[in-house]
């Protein structure tokens, strides 16, 4: 069962904070940018083109699930924020199902991610990409569900830490290597098998890769989509869903 | 109506018994004080009542309806003020209302008028549009009690309320509290052990190790100490005590070089003893029975506020470094 009024709340809640933390956005859109032009602008002068896209453009897509995978863990890592300073007790203690809360925390992160994502994607033109209405409207739809999966993962993970020390593991040890195995900058039919393998348990890959579709669909070679869009796109709605149920089942826990 | 009715309720973590085979019941409309020492099992019994703890054996129940297998009704029926914050501070405070107004689906119509009503009662309307991080700790708590009101609820919980509250922001709380059962239709279930707080509550439940050792009245308390103490200094206290033991036939002894005696009327006693020996007596006086008494007698322990372990000490400290520096 699903509250509208305490989904509402929580989304509306976020979005307030999210606004008063002008910092937060400036980081968030900052991050991308950095890799975007300072790595990717460094590496293409060392990786050939593509038959029709340069490594610039190759990891556009990668960019975008970078800024959605940071943008939706570290709004669904606020609920250990909320756990260390109490104001987790005041939603517990409500008539709300737990699922509700999961809900609305991951309408939050998939507003604010796909809004960055949207924020980043302005900059196509600069990249020498020529993208179509129909294509932008696709890609927007697939970093909201992308985003939504991604925040779901992010409160399964949150139901595991009580304490805001484990920030850093999370980051070091579960968001880093997820986007550096998500073949955002480098393709995942290029990786060794062993790393393959975590590569396809990944679902920013699945994310990434209906963007690499959307955003370059006749590229052939190495930097060509590793999946078809189909694939892609079933796999990231599957997982949202696996990770909204878990992440439910495990927040409804008493002691 | 007993509108929480407790039965032989137990709860284990591993092999720390917390609670231990309590029963009670509190009326509708009254203010009920559970009294012990920190880690007597206050908050343990309060978090099984608020269903954000399982018993391990034993039923609780809040409005009719059981504390674990009906969370939410209880939930509906129910307001609580923990004793650490959980207020949003970089919301405002009206925010804080709205968000629980919404979460406890209060209706359209009324959302508004209960919050602005609220933030009147509380006296915090002047400062309804300010983040709650800038509030001192009493108006906090008082935005927490507001907060607690806003949906009706039948009980209003408040574990501690007082804790870490200046003197003169307590004072004002404890007015405050006091005026609910009757201003807002609400029965207190509180949690202290500042002795002087429990006086006002229609029942006390005095709990020790996880068991209630006593309840009643505080009236009816303190007749477990059997009334008045009289304290007297004479020139000779060896001689005084055989007096007044001839001329009361009480039980005298003699401690730090005064004597004592207990008596159910202490305020007629003192006249006779003067009358009797009145020259050789350098001081009178008396002391009414405190629940802090009470509590001595029960236990052969002070309930001593604020009684931190180091280690608590130190993680307090550590936490409160941290939320100054607003560390992530």
């Amino acid at each position: 069962m699903v509250e509208a009024n305490a989904v509402y709340v929580i989304v509306m809640r976020e979005f307030k904070k999210f606004i008063r933390e002008r910092s937060r956005l400036f980081s968030t859109i900052a991050r991308p940018l950095l890799w975007l032009f300072l790595v990717g602008g460094g590496m293409s002068r060392l990786v050939p083109r593509g038959d029709s896209v340069s490594y610039m453009q190759f990891i556009f897509p990668g960019i975008l699930g970078m800024t959605i995978l940071f943008s939706s863990i570290f709004s669904s890592i606020s609920i250990i924020w909320d756990k260390e300073f109490g104001f987790m007790k005041e939603i517990l203690v409500a008539p709300v199902s737990r699922f509700s809360v999961v809900i609305g925390k991951a309408i939050s992160g998939m507003i604010l991610s796909t809004t960055q994502a949207a924020i980043v994607l302005v900059l196509f033109p600069f990249l020498g990409l020529k993208l179509g209405i129909f294509q932008i409207i696709q890609i927007i739809i697939f970093c909201a569900v992308l985003s939504f999966a991604i925040a779901a993962f992010g409160i399964l993970l949150a139901t595991f830490y009580e304490s805001y020390e484990s920030f850093s593991v999370i980051m070091n040890f579960i968001v880093m290597p997820m986007f550096f195995l998500s073949g955002a900058m480098y393709p995942v039919k290029l990786l060794p098998d062993i790393l393959k393998i975590f590569a396809k348990i990944n679902p920013l890959t699945y994310g990434i890769d209906a963007l690499k579709n959307v955003i370059f669909p006749f590229e052939t070679g190495n930097m060509s989509p590793d999946f078809p869009l189909l694939t892609d796109v079933s796999v990231i709605i599957v997982s949202a869903i696996i990770f909204v149920l878990i992440a439910g089942k495990f927040f409804e826990r008493k002691g | 109506m007993q509108i929480i009715k407790v039965d032989n309720l137990v709860k284990r973590f591993g092999n720390i018994t917390a609670v231990d085979d309590i029963s009670f019941e509190v009326e509708e409309g009254t203010i009920f004080g559970f009294l012990g020492p920190n880690g007597a099992g206050k908050t343990t019994t309060i978090s099984i009542l608020c269903t954000l703890l399982a018993p391990t054996s034993g039923r609780a129940y809040l409005n009719g309806h059981d504390c674990n297998t009906q969370s939410p009704e209880v939930r509906k029926s129910i307001g609580i003020v923990f004793q650490d914050s959980s207020l949003d501070k970089d919301l405002t405070a009206r925010e804080n209302l709205l968000f629980h107004a919404y979460l406890y689906n209060v209706e359209k119509s009324e959302r508004m008028k209960r919050v602005e009503d609220a933030l009147k009662f509380v006296d915090l309307y002047e400062r309804a549009d300010d983040l709650v991080k800038k509030f001192s700790g009493g108006m906090k708590r008082r935005l927490e009690v507001a907060r607690g009101l806003i949906h009706r609820p039948k009980v209003l919980f408040l574990d501690e309320p007082t804790l870490g509250l200046d003197p003169q922001s307590r004072t004002n709380l404890w007015e405050f509290i006091i005026e609910l059962p009757r201003k807002h239709n609400v029965t207190i279930f509180m949690t202290t052990h500042y002795m002087e707080e429990a006086e006002v509550c229609d029942k006390i439940a005095i709990i020790d190790k996880g068991k209630i050792i006593a309840s009643g009245t505080p009236r009816e308390l303190k007749k477990i100490i059997g009334g008045d103490i009289i304290y007297l200094k004479t020139d000779d206290n060896n001689k005084a005590m055989e007096d007044i033991r001839k001329l009361l036939d009480v039980e005298v002894s003699e401690k730090d070089g005064e004597i004592y005696l207990s008596s159910l009327k202490g305020d007629v006693c003192i006249p006779k003893i003067i009358r009797e020996i009145g020259e050789r007596v350098l001081s009178v006086r008396m002391q009414r029975p405190t629940l802090n008494d009470v509590f001595l007698k029960l236990t052969g322990k002070e309930i001593r506020p604020e009684t931190a372990t180091a280690e608590d000490t130190i993680k307090e400290a550590v936490r409160s470094y941290r939320r100054r520096h607003g560390r992530g």
